[in-house]
């Protein structure tokens, strides 16, 4: 750390930064202080987001919700952890070595099954939903948390792979030769010595893959069958109707969801900035 | 709780085969959409309840279905015997849903002793061809609210609301003037329906274009409020700052406490005739997997009992012959009951569901100003007529299949031949180390992801659903390449779509990468404080639900009342109306998404920031590099392996990303801020579900995103 960069450049930052914040927060401000208004407010052209008076009734009824004497909210939050985490788990684990194959080995099939992958990418889901269900159908995966997970990390793992592949490629191949050199196979190579250096990488993937599933929700409504297996974005969905639409809980339940997700963004992002304290890549 | 799942598919596989069978006889499972903490779902508890303590040895379970997502599951479930004994819906899908074979006769469960107890009007709404298919449980439709302090005495007529003498900023009248629904009674009153007797298109008539004059007219002249949603309605309303508010019986549910009302039918428009709306039946109905037990609660919903508490706990009005004793001692329900009794029961043709889309759409575009009523509704019915037309004949699999055979034939032998030159040169061997590592990805890929889209893409050669369906070869293909036979570049082409696509997608991505790499940058900066902070707090706008956020920029864009209007006019300029002109929607959806988007870029870029070595940034600072040039010359070449691949994926996401669009500017001005898959969308779920054009339409997005990117591969020799 010799380089101390002068105050102004670091108030121009700040300055850059606050500006940045205030652009990312303004429009969930909106969304806060619809949570917080007990009923609809008058409309009326404001630049502020406050709300005329302020009452926590939103935001409790949607975290307190029973059903039979158990937290309801609870569970689902529950489901949507443990679906989310071990999507990105999953996704993780099978992208890894995949990603690893695609940059360091040639193999037949490479250039062809790369262009595929990418391929599946480009293809709107509006047709594929019912083949999907009548597989999972198929399988006995219906209205089970593994059929939901399997769903969610195969649809990550294309994006997964190419992220992976990139970081891999800026790794130096010395770096593991030296490690084979010392009598380790490939895959200790792999496991001891390239996985730690993408760490970073490997955040951002598994951060991609959880929000993923974390946000999903048409799909885990429709292989779902039960109340109690559901994820919390399909609890959300439940309050828009057909014609009308309980906002106020919506955006509660909304600004709920997001927390676990910025929780654990700040628990990843030391892994973000790993390489540069700890003396990062020698190329 | 699950463990974990394990990594294998046959395991998984397995593991769920052991799991017990959820059903056993006496079981009965009710699917409905009721919105969740609405006083109907409440109802629907309380009506089961007493089902429970009559029928103690039948189980019942219900499952509450978003709404959203509630017509596909049904879909996707009921044909595959994973459906539910009955279910709750409107009476006006019946048709849809008796095509498709979701649902099967209810006569059962209504002994015709028992008929005269409901409505006729209600029984025929679930008939079809003379055979009963659900028990009518509700009627809705829509009745005006009026604020009893501002209004004493009923109006005679709207004119008389609409002249009352009312304080300043207080609106006579909130209503949706932009949706057909709404706009439904008004077109009654001048003597005409949605859906002509022959199916022909109803709004493009005399009394559509007079219809349409009037609440246009009642736009200009300040009585309702601009680009008004049923939530500024409700606001509105509640707040006292209009007098009066169409709306249906769910309206009541957001007006708890706030204002003193009370509903009268909607009063007739003067000189002109009687506003009758579109009346809704709500009914259960039974599945083909329904037994003796699902005929049994049926009966039960449709019951006295039963009407007795919806209308105590729901607040709805019921289907019955008689009103309930419960609905008499209420005013709310016996005007609803009366609008109910003097409405037209919404047509169960298939085709009534394809008038509202273009009808929307004209209104807004007159009102607006864009065009006069008799063009924009004469457009409508273009679309309604083009929407409707018949699907293509039947062509013969023969050639098709020969052509198949050929293709698979061509395939295999390229396969073979490559395999036998790797294999003769050994390639083949030293591939099998790679194999090892890709193979649980590449089964995970291409069972779940991979076959479910080449089935879907195989859809894209038939089309009819059900008992209809059939192969009708390339005839989507060569309908969607031609316009549907108009000219190439008219409105709403799938060329000029295209257009308007790829700079949506290019606008985007350049400023979720510039924005991503400026803040990642900054973010990275050495000796900075408080940057766990910033960074947290810059990725809020991925981590928050993006459907409730790309609803409070559609807010903060409104004429009137949104905060960006309010900021312009705080700094002295004019009011933007954003969604009438196409440049001004089209920003406000790039708005939204950049912001949506360039969290996402951030993240990959501080990701992909930690591979710049500090030494080589040093070296380079002593050899005198500017800032610039470090950034140029070292920075953006290091990182550029790990953010290609998210730039790429990203353009492909955001050419395919249609939910900004369709939640922020839903189109307008008249679809031109529509991108290609918004089209495949409208086709699978509004436009009478025609799933086959819908999946040529995606194949064709497919072909363009494939064929692009490799053009655009070869061009710049990137590796992707």
């Amino acid at each position: 750390m010799k380089r101390q960069g002068t105050l102004l450049e670091h108030a121009l930052i700040h300055v850059a930064l606050v500006l940045g914040v205030a652009f990312a927060l303004y429009p969930v401000l909106w969304v806060l202080s619809l949570a917080l208004s007990p009923q609809s407010a008058a409309p009326a052209p404001r630049a502020i987001p406050l709300p005329e008076s302020v009452s926590l009734v939103n935001l409790s009824s949607v975290v307190l919700s029973t059903s039979g004497g158990t937290w309801l909210f609870g569970r689902q939050l529950l489901n949507s952890v443990v679906v989310s985490l071990a999507t990105a788990a999953v996704g993780c684990l099978l992208a890894l070595p995949a990603a690893y194959a695609l940059s360091r080995f040639e193999f037949v099939g490479k250039k062809n099954g790369t262009a595929l992958l990418l391929a599946t990418q480009m293809f709107p889901t509006v047709a594929s939903a019912i083949p999907l269900y009548l597989l999972l159908n198929a399988l006995h995966l219906l209205d089970t948390k593994t059929g939901l997970v399997v769903c969610y990390a195969s649809t990550s793992v294309p994006f997964a792979i190419f992220q992976l592949r990139g970081a891999f490629d800026t790794i130096p191949k010395d770096l593991e030769e030296a490690a084979m050199i010392d009598g380790a196979t490939r895959l200790v190579a792999f496991v001891r010595v390239v996985l730690p250096a993408a760490r970073p990488a490997i955040a951002v993937t598994f951060l991609f893959a959880f929000m993923s599933a974390w946000n999903e929700f048409i799909l885990a409504a429709t292989i779902l069958g039960r109340e109690e297996a559901f994820t919390l974005p399909v609890v959300l969905s439940r309050y828009v109707g057909e014609h009308d639409a309980d906002w106020g809980r919506f955006a509660a339940g909304a600004l709920v969801v997001s927390i676990p997700v910025m929780a654990l963004f700040y628990l990843t992002q030391k892994h973000l900035v790993g390489g540069l304290t700890s003396g990062g890549v020698k190329g | 709780m699950r463990p974990s799942p394990p990594l294998s598919l046959p395991l998984l596989a397995a593991l769920a085969l052991l799991s017990p069978s959820l059903a056993r006889a006496g079981d009965l499972t009710l699917w409905h959409a009721y919105r969740e903490g609405g006083a109907e779902q409440e109802a629907l508890r309380a009506i089961l309840a007493r089902f429970q303590e009559r029928h103690p040895e039948t189980r019942v379970t219900t499952l509450a279905v978003p709404f959203e997502g509630y017509a596909s599951k049904l879909g996707a479930a009921i044909p595959a015997g994973n459906g539910p004994s009955l279910f709750i819906d409107a009476h006006e899908r019946v048709a849809d849903y008796q095509r498709r074979g979701l649902v099967a006769p209810a006569g059962g469960a209504l002994p015709p002793e028992e008929r005269p107890g409901f409505a006729p009007a209600s029984l025929d709404a679930v008939s079809l061809g003379g055979q009963l298919y659900g028990i009518p449980l509700s009627r809705k439709c829509l009745a005006l609210y009026l604020n009893s302090e501002l209004i004493p005495q009923d109006p005679p007529d709207l004119e008389a609301l609409l002249d009352a003498p009312l304080g300043p900023g207080v609106l006579p009248l909130a209503h949706v003037a932009g949706a057909a629904y709404m706009h439904a009674p008004f077109l009654s009153a001048f003597g005409g329906a949605m859906l002509g007797p022959d199916g022909s298109y109803g709004l493009d008539s005399e009394a559509g274009r007079r219809s349409t004059e009037y609440v246009a007219g009642l736009a200009r002249r300040g009585k309702i409020p601009e680009e008004a949603s049923g939530s500024l309605v409700n606001e509105l309303f509640s707040s006292g700052k209009a007098a009066g508010a169409i709306g249906g019986p769910w309206t009541a549910g957001d007006l708890k406490g706030s204002v003193r009302y009370r509903v009268i039918p909607l009063p007739p428009l003067r000189g002109v005739g009687p506003m009758k709306p579109l009346l809704t039946v709500e009914a259960a109905f039974l599945t083909p997997q329904a037994g003796e037990e699902a005929r049994e609660l049926a009966r039960f919903l449709g019951s006295e009992d039963a009407a007795q508490i919806r209308a105590q706990v729901g607040r709805t009005v019921s289907a019955r012959a008689r009103p309930s004793e419960a609905e008499r001692s209420d005013p709310f329900l016996l005007a609803f009951a009366r609008a109910a009794d003097g409405a037209i029961p919404m047509p169960t043709s298939p085709l009534m569901r394809l008038t509202f889309e273009p009808a929307d759409r004209a209104l807004r575009k007159v009102l607006r100003g864009d065009a006069p009523a008799d063009v924009a509704l004469r457009e409508a019915a273009h679309r309604f007529d083009d929407v409707r037309r018949p699907p293509p004949a039947p062509a013969a699999s023969g050639p098709y299949l020969l052509l198949l055979g050929l293709l698979t034939l061509l395939g295999a032998g390229y396969l073979v031949r490559e395999g036998r030159q790797a294999a003769a040169q050994g390639e083949l061997r030293r591939s099998l180390p790679a194999y090892a590592y890709i193979a649980q990805a590449l089964l995970a890929v291409t069972v779940l992801v991979i076959g479910p889209l080449i089935v879907g893409a195989g859809t894209s050669f038939f089309a009819g659903r059900g008992d209809t369906l059939r192969f009708v070869g390339l005839a989507h293909y060569a309908e969607i390449l031609t316009a549907r036979g108009g000219p190439l570049l008219a409105s709403g082409s799938f060329y000029l779509v295209l257009l308007v696509t790829l700079l949506w997608t290019l606008a985007n991505v350049s400023l979720h990468l510039l924005l991503g790499l400026f803040f990642g940058l900054l973010l990275s900066h050495p000796t900075l404080r408080f940057k766990a902070l910033y960074r947290v707090l810059l990725i809020v706008p991925w981590a928050v639900p993006s459907y409730v956020t790309a609803l409070a920029w559609k807010g903060m864009f409104h004429r009137q009342f949104g905060a960006i209007n309010a900021i312009l006019m705080a700094l002295g300029a004019e009011p933007v109306a954003w969604f009438s002109r196409f440049a001004t929607a089209f920003s406000a959806n790039l708005a939204t998404n950049v912001w949506l988007g360039f969290p996402f870029m951030m993240v990959v870029t501080l990701g992909a920031i930690t591979a710049v070595p500090q030494d080589v940034l040093e070296a380079a600072e002593v050899d005198g590099a500017t800032r610039w040039q470090r950034l140029r010359l070292v920075t953006l070449p290091l990182i550029k392996p790990v953010l290609l691949p998210a730039v790429a994926l990203g353009a492909v996401w955001t050419f395919n990303m249609f939910n900004v669009v369709f939640l922020v500017s839903g189109g307008d001005p008249d679809g031109t801020t529509d991108i290609l898959v918004s089209e495949a969308y409208r086709w699978a779920f509004t436009r009478d579900a025609q799933v086959g054009y819908a999946a040529a339409y995606a194949v064709l997005i497919f072909l363009l995103l494939f064929g692009g990117t490799r053009a655009l591969n070869r061009l710049t020799g990137a590796r992707v």
